[in-house]
């Protein structure tokens, strides 16, 4: 058994162990298989596909466009997220606008009387305070503007929350009699308030007849004119919504053309400073023709010259008197005309 | 003949589709690289007259937009033999190609380089009825060229008509309206394998292509390498491929003749590989970085590492061999390319021709020293070629490798004449009460 276990040693001896490998000489691990470079089927044809325009277009803007549009409809579907939405909306809107840097206290109006102003203040359509964004300067402007007395405002609302209005009046130039009362007209014709009577503003001229209020201006430029004849002016009529005239006191009357009358009525005025004309005793000048004036004369001068001539005299009514009821009636006469 | 004549006439109305769409591939299939460029038509009026750009020989009409090249497989002498992996390579390259131009094509011009060409030169007369030359006589003259038989499923894939000749004026290119008795015609007729032809269609029927046209190799590498003198005077192209070298001769601007030697620079590879026992990758990197044909004396001093990788047959030693035989190694080959190249140039007639000029073009050109072996071995001037410039091309696509699609390029933009170009005459034509009251219908009315 020695002899054995001798030999099982010397044989363990004779065992070398494995040699140790260089690295690079030991079998390689092995590799992924190399992968082929070329595209496959699929890839090849969704490649190509991605490569034609339409598809292109449709991928990279239909759908997106598509998906956001699924989405937000499927999402506002239901009633009570749209009320949700809206009323978020609108709360979030006031919130805004009710801030206190938007609110509007108070209103001050310039430049207007105190009835204008009271008028404005009635009429002005907001509760104050009110936000700014409440109130339409423009359309607020507009309704005022509507009215008669008010020739223009300047609306805007000031830092600090008022609200200022500037307003120009319009101011009364000349009286409108017509038949359906007495209107206050500005320089340019438009209508300003009506009054009662001539009284109240008897500092204003006056002007009578349909449409004499269109043409308001013609009329102060023609009073402006007749500035000798001024403290006998009475006024001036539209005759026939076609010309003017100029209606003095004692029953008076220069008659104007339709075309140029502030031409006519120089040539009138220039008549009376050299002749004295207006003083005499001329009921009428008639310059509706201009080239070639007319004179009325009244009755006491046609019967002076009646009896210049030695013919019989006339009456009030343009009768002829007879003689023999004397010079009682010619009395009456010049009396009447001298009134 | 019929429906070839149809299969023809359909794929030229493919050609004008794309050219009307502006935009083309043309795929080159080789057997070491299948390479796409994709060609822009902007149409006349790209440049101005005060640019200096004449129409110079057609390629001013496009330009390239996108290009690519990948490592062909499954293709051998230039014939196409695993259809899948074909496809793939095809695919990968139409991509790339896509890629970088960013637009899609669906018409391809492709090459067909190696499937046993062989070329038939045709005559035909026809009596001249009118007295004078008209289109529907060019027709009948191509008509009446009478085909040999062309052998079992062969298909014909240039039919050029040559030389027209009336009476006994020869050598008219374009002989309409001239007055005379009789015209005849000389029409070179190119026939390859029915199969390989077939293969290829059905490759770029399955990547969703549609074929606009298919080209020789050898026939489109001319076209890039030859200068116009080399074409009007008579020239021999050798496109020395991967798997096949393609000749060619041109005269006149036309093609007389082409025929391929089934062998190539793989075949080189393949022999270094056996020679030095390394594989083949490391045998194209020493034949495409160390290769050459002439040894000189500091060859024998020169050795070039050939240990393999680490973990593939690395036995532990480095190995290193010395460029004297690797020349040793591919002179002989390469030599044997070239006898065949002079064995087709005989039987073409090279001598006969007025100017006999060689060009050597394609990837195997590329070999230092060719030029003085293929002027001892062939005994003509030679000169190594490199395809026409055009633009928009890449740098690494103007190497002499790329001739072929380069001419294909140009074949796409300007074909010449073939058979198919013109109207079939109406004696021929299936329907010809139909035609013929429809022409008198279009003339009339």
């Amino acid at each position: 058994m020695s002899g054995l276990k001798d030999f099982t040693r010397s044989f363990q001896a004779a065992v070398q162990p494995a040699p140790v490998r260089r690295v690079g000489a030991r079998p390689a691990p092995a590799r992924a298989p190399r992968r082929e470079p070329g595209p496959s089927r699929l890839a090849y044809r969704l490649n190509r596909l991605w490569l034609t325009p339409l598809y292109r277009r449709l991928l990279r803007v239909g759908l997106p466009a598509f998906l956001v549009c699924l989405i937000g409809g499927l999402w506002l579907a239901d009633d009570t997220r749209r009320a949700n939405l809206t009323g978020a909306m609108t709360s979030m809107v006031d919130r805004i606008q009710s801030q206190e840097a938007f609110m509007v206290h108070s209103m001050e109006i310039e430049g207007a009387s105190p009835a204008v102003e009271k008028g404005l203040r009635a009429m002005l359509p907001v509760t104050l305070p009110a936000s700014s964004f409440d109130i339409d300067l423009p359309e607020l402007r507009a309704s005022v503007e509507r009215l008669d007395a008010i020739e223009k405002m300047e609306l805007r609302i000031k830092p600090g929350g008022v609200l200022s209005a500037v307003v120009t009046e319009r101011k009364p130039a000349i009286l409108w009699r017509h038949a359906r009362g007495l209107d206050l007209l500005d320089s340019q014709g438009h209508r300003v308030a009506s009054i009662t009577s001539r009284d109240m503003r008897a500092d204003l001229p006056m002007i009578a007849g349909e449409g004499a209020g269109d043409r308001a201006a013609e009329a102060l430029a023609l009073i402006d004119l007749a500035g000798p004849i001024l403290p006998r002016l009475r006024g001036l009529e539209r005759m026939g919504e076609r010309r003017w005239d100029v209606v003095l006191d004692r029953g008076q009357r220069i008659m104007l053309p339709t075309d140029r009358p502030l031409a006519a009525l120089q040539a009138v005025l220039a008549m009376d400073r050299e002749d004295g004309l207006l003083g005499r005793d001329v009921v009428a000048v008639d310059m509706r023709d201009p080239s070639r004036p007319v004179l009325q004369m009244g009755l006491a001068a046609q019967n002076t010259l009646r009896r210049a001539a030695g013919l019989p005299e006339l009456d009030a009514e343009g009768n002829l008197i007879d003689p023999e009821a004397g010079a009682k009636g010619g009395e009456k006469t010049a009396a009447a005309s001298r009134g | 003949m019929r429906d070839l004549y149809e299969a023809q006439r359909a794929m030229r109305q493919m050609r004008r589709q794309a050219m009307a769409r502006g935009v083309m591939a043309v795929l080159d299939i080789g057997t070491s690289k299948v390479t796409c460029i994709i060609l822009q038509f902007d149409g006349p009026g790209q440049f101005r007259e005060t640019d200096g750009v004449g129409p110079m020989a057609g390629q001013s009409s496009f330009r390239v937009i996108g290009q690519f090249t990948t490592q062909s497989r499954g293709v051998r002498y230039g014939e196409i033999e695993t259809m899948a992996d074909v496809e793939r390579c095809v695919r990968h390259a139409v991509q790339g190609a896509q890629k970088q131009a960013g637009v899609r094509v669906d018409h391809v011009i492709a090459t067909i380089s190696g499937a046993r060409p062989a070329s038939y030169g045709l005559a035909g007369e026809i009596p001249l009825r009118s007295g004078k030359v008209t289109e529907e006589d060019v027709a009948a003259v191509l008509a009446a060229c009478d085909a040999p038989d062309f052998g079992k499923n062969r298909e014909v894939l240039h039919a050029q008509p040559v030389n027209f000749a009336v009476d006994s004026r020869s050598g008219l290119s374009d002989p309409r309206d001239i007055v005379g008795n009789t015209l005849s015609v000389d029409m070179h007729v190119l026939t390859i394998d029915g199969f390989a032809a077939s293969n290829l269609v059905h490759c770029i029927r399955r990547c969703d292509l549609e074929l606009a046209g298919v080209g020789s190799a050898a026939y489109a590498a001319g076209r890039a390498a030859l200068v116009e003198d080399e074409q009007e005077l008579g020239a021999a192209c050798i496109d020395m491929g991967g798997g096949v070298t393609g000749v060619s001769l041109f005269l006149k601007k036309h093609m007389l003749f082409a025929d391929a030697v089934r062998m190539g620079g793989d075949l080189v590879t393949r022999d270094i590989s056996q020679g030095l026992r390394v594989p083949l990758p490391v045998a194209e990197w020493l034949k495409t970085r160390h290769g050459g044909l002439e040894a000189t004396g500091r060859d024998d001093r020169e050795m070039i590492d050939v240990t393999g990788e680490p973990g593939e047959d690395w036995d532990g030693e480095r190995r290193f061999v010395s460029r004297a035989d690797l020349i040793g190694i591919m002179r002989p080959r390469v030599e044997e390319i070239l006898d065949g190249v002079r064995e087709i140039l005989e039987a073409a007639g090279f001598d006969q021709m007025p100017s006999r000029q060689v060009v050597l073009t394609g990837g195997a050109s590329q070999i230092p020293g060719l030029d003085t072996l293929a002027m001892r071995i062939l005994g003509y001037n030679v000169r190594i070629g490199r395809p026409l410039r055009i633009q928009g091309l890449a740098q690494q696509h103007t190497a002499s490798c790329h001739a072929a699609t380069v001419g294909l390029a140009l074949h796409a933009a300007n074909p010449q004449d073939e058979w198919w170009d013109f109207e079939m005459p109406a004696e021929r034509a299936g329907v010809v009460g139909l035609r013929r009251a429809y022409r008198w219908f279009r003339n009339n009315w």
